[in-house]
């Protein structure tokens, strides 16, 4: 049976993308993905966590896609994890709401794959700089699903973004319709 | 010429009252005081301006009556219920302990039995008057301890009834006739039909007050005569009062009974209001009486045993009270204040004293050397009062010693105006469970809103009694939300200047009414369209097409640059001239072209650059 897949899409300039605008009309195309964009959602940060409990509960995937902003998400994604993943909901002895689900960041960076290197200007990889993400998804007990990272944002080509886009589709497909990466981490 | 002699005797009282009262209350020793002194100077042993006349005394008892009245309009039945273990555990015992003690003490000076059991009886009473008035001074009336005083206090007006029955048995023989020279209807009765005409008389007070009084109410209250209110207000007190007297009962007692009937009404603020000021004045003249009733020389030829006998009785009752009231889980500082408030004699005394004298159960110098003492006793309270407030004052009680749910009380908010902009903020405040006492001219509007847990008031807001009846005092937070400029202009000054505790925040016209209620001491004005404004602002550059955050964000940034607008505008409005008409010119000027200028500079300039990596592709680009 297919997965439903939930995009939590976090990008507050929208206007300024210059990937995530092409991702996330790309995302829009696939069947049984349903988008939902934060910043146009909740302009006012008032996120609602019924409402997004309710969301996450019908979807079996759940992808946060957003530039990757000092190291990390844009405020109202924190935001978000914090209010929605409530003790007792999605997490401690009676928080079993979302096991199983599959969990993935799909980030863009400005930089290129050399400067998230141990020599390069930012050291670690964003593999690393996600784990904030990575124990979130753990200690909910979703599945963590490699990330997909696009590269070099700041100067990709239209071609660039185009071979992005067309990765992203089956990436997405692959979350729908494929075999999990990974199995639970206890 | 009797009308003169009413006009200069009037005039002296007030005269009395103007004149020491304000200074009493400068020097913190309390309105009481002040009358109290006022009408020892104006009184027959001093300047000798008045006579301690009993008819003028018997008129000012009323204010008493009407206090009482007032006390159980605040006093829901279910409350009053709550209280019955307080009146009869603690005022039965505070009675009882007090009379047998003080009998005691009578029977080792050499008085007979019966005669030290009646003053025993009439020693153990304290002023309802001196007291309430004290507490409500300062705020403590719905206090623990000020529950508790008041208590004691109404099983002192219920026990007066006995008393006068016991009375004439505690005398010697022949007593007995004496006693019925001021017949009542129901001396004329035999015993139960007696008790069976007190109980009629109750139940038609409780009837009425239920059934029949609304609609009459109503009535008066659509003929829009505010006088006419307020004398069947006066009227509803005097009858009630006329009623209890008739058959024998305490016409306080009555008129609380009548109050707390009432205190389910809509119409219980209004007629609170009216009564207020009649209420003070009455009090008052009371207080202002027993100054002048005062002997003087009866004091000066005695002066150490009247000292001696005052001082025993306050400290005698005072000693009774406190371990009663720690017995009644009371904070020591709270038994002590409980002590102090109810160590003097009542009023009543004076009542039972001349009773007493009248069946011969006393002989004329013991009873005017006690009356005497009780009027000193009077004077002891709000000195000692003001004694326990400096002993007090600077140290803290310990955490138990304050009860919590009076800071709740505190955290009350007061929303004048219930329209379309008072509604939301109530709707607000009751959503987070704050207490909410609405203030509103038209009373259709309120009684759907009573369910929901508002407390309402009926009236004009703009009047001092009515924000203060709305319990002011005890509010933290001043909303005012009438439509009405001029309204809300008067609303603030009047508040701003009677209650300058309260915050007050505002809801303006527009900015000059904004900056005008900001002179006359609002905390904070919010101006009433401006939230609106931007939210249609905002809607409408999102119908352009832009994301709903960046929209969002620009109506923000438009209300933070708009609050620093108002500011700067406020300080060249202090500059300009103070020519009216020159003002309003201006502000229509040049002060919105000032206005579009900065809004062009501030919104043109929203980049959120920190969203944006264009210098920094620039950057990597050059690198490369």
């Amino acid at each position: 049976m297919a997965r439903r897949i939930l995009i939590l899409f976090a990008h507050p300039a929208i206007r300024r993308s210059r990937f995530n605008r092409v991702l996330i009309e790309t995302a829009r195309m696939v069947e049984g993905v349903t988008v939902h964009d934060l910043y146009e959602t909740y302009p006012d940060f008032a996120v609602d966590p019924d409402r997004e409990q309710a969301l996450l509960l019908e979807h079996d995937v759940i992808v946060a896609q957003h530039p990757l902003f000092w190291y990390s998400a844009p405020a109202l994604l924190k935001e978000w994890l914090d209010l929605v993943l409530e003790h007792g909901w999605a997490y401690g002895r009676e928080g079993h709401r979302l096991d199983g689900k599959l969990w993935m960041q799909a980030v863009t960076a400005g930089g290129s794959e050399r400067a998230y290197s141990p020599d390069g200007l930012n050291h670690w990889s964003i593999d690393e700089l996600l784990r904030p993400f990575e124990a979130t998804a753990n200690l909910c007990r979703m599945v963590w699903q490699p990330p997909f990272v696009l590269h070099g944002a700041h100067l990709a080509d239209a071609q660039e973004i185009d071979r992005a886009a067309r990765a992203y589709q089956a990436r997405l497909t692959t979350l729908r319709d494929g075999t999990p990466v990974r199995a639970v981490t206890p | 010429m009797a009308a003169d002699g009413f006009l200069v005797e009037s005039a002296t009282y007030l005269a009395a009252a103007v004149a020491s009262v304000p200074i009493a209350k400068r020097l913190g020793l309390g309105s009481v005081l002040g009358y109290l002194v006022a009408g020892l100077v104006v009184g027959p042993s001093v300047l000798g301006l008045v006579n301690a006349d009993p008819e003028m005394m018997h008129v000012a008892e009323f204010g008493v009556v009407m206090m009482l009245f007032l006390v159980g309009l605040e006093l829901q039945p279910s409350r009053l219920w709550q209280m019955r273990g307080a009146v009869f555990g603690l005022g039965g015992l505070q009675l009882g302990v007090t009379a047998v003690a003080v009998a005691a003490v009578a029977l080792l000076f050499g008085q007979g039995f019966g005669p030290s059991v009646a003053i025993g009886l009439i020693l153990a009473m304290s002023s309802t008057a001196i007291v309430l008035q004290a507490l409500a001074e300062k705020g403590l009336l719905k206090s623990p301890p000020g529950e508790a005083t008041f208590a004691v206090l109404l099983f002192q007006d219920i026990a007066i009834i006995p008393i006068l029955a016991v009375m004439p048995l505690l005398g010697g023989a022949g007593a007995s006739e004496a006693a019925h020279a001021d017949p009542t209807l129901i001396d004329r009765l035999p015993g139960w039909a007696a008790a069976l005409t007190v109980l009629a008389a109750v139940a038609l007070i409780v009837v009425a007050g239920r059934l029949a009084l609304r609609p009459v109410l109503d009535f008066m209250a659509t003929t829009r005569l505010r006088e006419i209110f307020t004398a069947t207000a006066l009227l509803l007190v005097a009858s009630t009062a006329l009623l209890m007297q008739s058959v024998g009962l305490s016409p306080a007692l009555g008129a609380f009974l009548a109050g707390v009937v009432l205190a389910d009404s809509e119409y219980r603020h209004e007629i609170e209001t009216d009564i207020e000021p009649f209420k003070g004045l009455l009090l008052g003249l009371f207080f202002i009486s027993v100054g002048a009733s005062i002997n003087v020389s009866l004091v000066l030829a005695e002066p150490v045993l009247l000292a001696a006998l005052v001082a025993g009785i306050v400290a005698l009752k005072a000693l009774v009270l406190y371990p009663i009231a720690r017995a009644a889980k009371l904070a020591r500082s709270d038994a002590a204040l409980m002590a102090i408030a109810l160590s003097q004699i009542g009023e009543f005394a004076f009542v039972l004293l001349s009773f007493a004298g009248q069946n011969r159960i006393l002989d004329g110098g013991t009873g005017s050397l006690l009356t005497a003492a009780v009027a000193l006793s009077m004077l002891t309270t709000p000195v000692l009062f003001i004694l326990f407030e400096r002993l007090t004052a600077g140290r803290a009680d310990r955490p138990d010693d304050r009860a919590p749910d009076t800071i709740e009380e505190r955290n009350r908010v007061i929303i004048a105006g219930f329209g379309r902009v008072g509604q939301i903020v109530g709707r607000i405040l009751i959503g987070r469970g704050i207490k909410v006492t609405v203030l509103e001219h038209d009373a259709e509007q309120l009684e759907a809103l009573r369910r929901f847990g508002f407390k309402l008031y009926y009236g004009d807001a703009r009047r001092h009694d009515l924000l203060h009846a709305a319990g002011a005092d005890e509010a933290s937070i001043l909303v005012v939300a009438t439509d009405d400029k001029d309204t809300t202009a008067a609303i603030i000054e009047m508040a701003r200047r009677n209650f300058p505790h309260l915050k007050i925040i505002a809801r303006a016209f527009d900015r000059p009414h904004a900056y005008e209620l900001e002179a006359l001491g609002a905390d904070s004005v919010v101006r009433e369209t401006f939230a609106g404004s931007i939210e249609m602002g905002t809607e409408t550059l999102k119908a352009l097409g832009l994301p709903g955050f960046e929209s969002e964000r620009i109506g923000r940034i438009f209300r933070r640059h708009d609050t620093e607008t108002m500011r700067i505008l406020r300080e060249i409005r202090g500059k300009v001239d103070r020519d009216a008409y020159g003002l309003a010119f201006r502000e229509r000027r040049e002060m919105l072209a000032n206005v579009l200028q900065r809004d062009f500079q501030t919104l043109h300039e929203v980049e959120d650059a920190g969203w944006d990596a264009e210098s920094l592709r620039e950057e990597v680009r050059g690198a490369r």
